[in-house]
């Protein structure tokens, strides 16, 4: 057990390592440097900017230096408003990891709920139902159902206020970055709960004449579960992403807004930051899952 | 010259009819439809035909052919059809028409209207016009080819990197199969996501291509789609064939198949092959409508295609400006998106469940 914990915490490092790799030596590949601005510097200037900087040292050991200051939590400074982009991360992230977890909270809960309740119904009219909105759901860009709900409920209904600096409204955010892990979970849960149906200890606990209730509750749910943990992992990842465009479409000042709109300006230093902190944080969380997984399932063996 | 009897005496201790009573007259020769009827024997039907039988009886997967096929007819037939082009700037009789701006579907601007009642033809404007006074309709079509194909070459990509990798992992085995599998670890657990947008930031500033060529008139954001689905996608379908191989090569039968001593060929043609065929169709078909959600997401950040050049995701992005005033610009092409993602998704479970023989209830 601690070996394989041991396994996984030294892969989620070299992750993080050759994710800060690639966006550091990709981003060298960007023409143009610091100092290029409308009126041109002499190069001597540029040289002594460089070497302050340590701009002029090699490549590998510029690496170095950034990932000791990244270490450290310093991320630099945002190329267009000269911000320290520690503070934009630290004060867009809360909002991102409040809407992200209460949407991840919303699919998990109702997926696991629709699903089971397919599952035992199944054939039946909630069973088609559930399934008919579930693959629907599966088929609708997030931007697409993001813009839909702010049009129906906010601008021609207007029952939900759009969202302000001053005042939030997390329910249709929620909603529109729910939709697709909920659609996803509510089918997977579906699938291993007919799987968990089917197996022997059910027909061994019917014909010992345990209630329907104790069976799905006690015995089959537990099992249909582990499925659904094992997708919790893929789900942060694309809640993340999903985050990007949902924010944006909301106005919502998370992190997801500000790294779109770092990309429409070319501000690279902030995509960089952004990029690395997202990805940390997408492989601690896949890492997590993985380990509680293997935690909660002990019919897993450890290799 | 018949005769009478020649049905065989009976043995007394034999338990049998006494057949010696009738008379051969009395019997019919069973004619050869009669003989038919008696053969309980199905028509032998090989892999392929069983799997395509059973797609054929699931509804959803033979509508959701039937609306694929269709979206591939209006997109090839269309643009022969409809009189404009997808960058047109509409003009009536070589003057620009201004007012054909953001028109409702079916209807006409005041010069084109005045054109008409002078005895001219206009071809209708199905979805109406865009804010450059562009025909929607064929924006949209070509909208949808465009995904339509960065999604189908996205496949293809991912699914020959994929499978030479996977089966050359699965088929050497050992360290090779080792080292090979840490890479695809290592490159599956990185964020795909955030990869693609920051290698399309880059390599759409890296990237040059001489004028004119094929490259460039498919524009930078297009090939760096390509290469990042490349780089980073395969993953996937590498692991997925090498697991099949495995597995496959595992079984009883293969075992069987090199006792008797089949060549290696033959193995390989008619056991691996047939077997992970399924598999390879059915993640093929699902990787289409994944590529072309990546493509849409791509276009609504910003790294999309190309302008004048349309896509279903850049089109839905451009029409969020106009929302309240012109709705339906969205729902044209979202509709468009969501309606292909569900085909392809439908009809990849009609083929899971077709061709995946361990499914078999």
């Amino acid at each position: 057990m601690l070996k394989y914990i041991v396994k996984r915490v030294l892969l989620a490092l070299l992750t993080i390592l050759i994710i800060c790799m690639i966006t550091f030596f990709v981003m060298h590949a960007v023409p143009g440097g610091p100092f290029n601005r409308e009126k041109a510097l002499s190069q001597s200037t540029i040289d002594a900017l460089n070497a302050r900087y340590g701009l002029d040292k090699p490549l590998w050991s510029q690496f170095i230096n950034y990932m000791r200051s990244l270490l450290k939590g310093d991320f630099g400074v945002s190329l267009k408003n000269g911000r320290e982009i520690r503070d934009i991360i630290a004060e867009s992230f809360p909002i991102s990891a409040r809407l992200g977890l209460t949407a991840m909270a919303f699919a998990l809960s109702l997926g696991i709920i629709f699903g089971s309740a397919a599952a035992i119904m199944r054939n039946k009219w909630p069973d088609r139902v559930i399934v008919f909105f579930s693959t629907l759901f599966t088929a609708v860009p997030s931007f697409v159902l993001a813009t839909l709900l702010l049009l129906i409920f906010s601008i021609k209904l207007g029952w939900v206020p759009v969202w302000t600096a001053t005042e939030t409204h997390y329910v249709l955010p929620v909603m529109a970055l729910a939709a697709y892990p909920l659609a996803y979970t509510t089918r997977l849960s579906k699938t291993s709960m007919l799987d968990a149906l089917s197996q022997d200890y059910i027909r061994t606990a019917r014909s010992k004449g345990v209630p329907k209730w104790k069976i799905i509750f006690k015995h089959a749910l537990k099992n249909s579960l582990i499925p659904v943990i094992t997708y919790a992992g893929p789900q942060i990842a694309y809640i993340i992403t999903g985050s990007m465009v949902v924010e944006t479409v909301f106005t919502v000042g998370g992190i997801g807004t500000k790294f779109v709109s770092a990309i429409n300006n070319r501000d690279y230093t902030l995509i960089m930051a952004t990029t690395i902190f997202l990805a940390t944080l997408m492989v601690i969380a896949t890492m997590i899952c993985d380990i509680l997984y293997k935690l909660v399932d002990p019919r897993i063996k450890f290799d | 010259m018949e005769k009478k009897n020649t049905i065989p005496k009976k043995n007394p201790l034999s338990l049998q009819l006494n057949l010696s009573k009738f008379n051969s007259y009395m019997f019919e020769k069973a004619t050869d439809e009669e003989k038919k009827q008696q053969d309980v024997m199905s028509e032998s039907t090989t892999f392929f035909k069983d799997g395509m039988k059973k797609l054929f009886k699931n509804p959803l997967a033979v509508g959701s052919i039937i609306v694929l096929s269709l979206i591939i007819l209006i997109i090839i037939f269309a643009p022969l059809i409809v009189p404009y082009s997808y960058e047109e700037i509409l003009s009536v009789n070589g003057i620009r028409d201004k007012g054909a701006k953001n028109l409702a579907p079916f209807t006409y601007s005041k010069m084109e209207q005045q054109y008409i009642d002078a005895g001219g033809t206009r071809f209708p404007h199905i979805f109406g016009t865009d804010e450059q006074c562009r025909d929607y309709f064929i924006r949209v079509v070509y909208g949808t080819r465009v995904s339509l194909t960065v999604g189908f070459f996205a496949s293809i990509i991912v699914l020959i990197i994929g499978m030479l990798y996977g089966s050359i992992s699965g088929y050497l085995g050992g360290k090779v199969d080792l080292i090979m599998m840490r890479i695809v670890d290592i490159i599956y657990s990185l964020p795909d996501m955030l990869l693609i947008i920051l290698l399309s930031v880059v390599l759409q500033t890296i990237l040059n291509f001489s004028p004119g060529s094929l490259l460039d008139s498919l524009g930078t954001n297009m090939i760096s789609l390509f290469i990042v689905f490349g780089l980073l996608y395969w993953v996937g379908m590498a692991r997925l064939i090498r697991g099949q191989i495995l597995s496959i090569k595992q079984n009883e039968y293969i075992l069987a198949a090199k006792s008797i001593g089949a060549p290696t060929s033959r193995i390989i043609r008619r056991h691996i092959l047939p077997n992970c065929i399924s598999v390879i169709i059915i993640s093929t078909a699902l990787q289409i409508p994944s590529a072309i959600f990546t493509e849409s997401y791509l276009s609504f950040v910003g790294l999309g295609v190309q302008s004048p050049m349309p896509s279903l995701g850049s089109l839905a992005n451009a029409a969020r400006g106009g929302l309240q005033n012109y709705p339906y610009k969205l729902l044209f092409p979202a509709l468009m998106i969501c309606l292909i993602v569900l085909s392809f998704n439908l009809l990849g479970d009609g083929l899971r469940d077709a061709f995946d023989p361990k499914l078999k209830r």
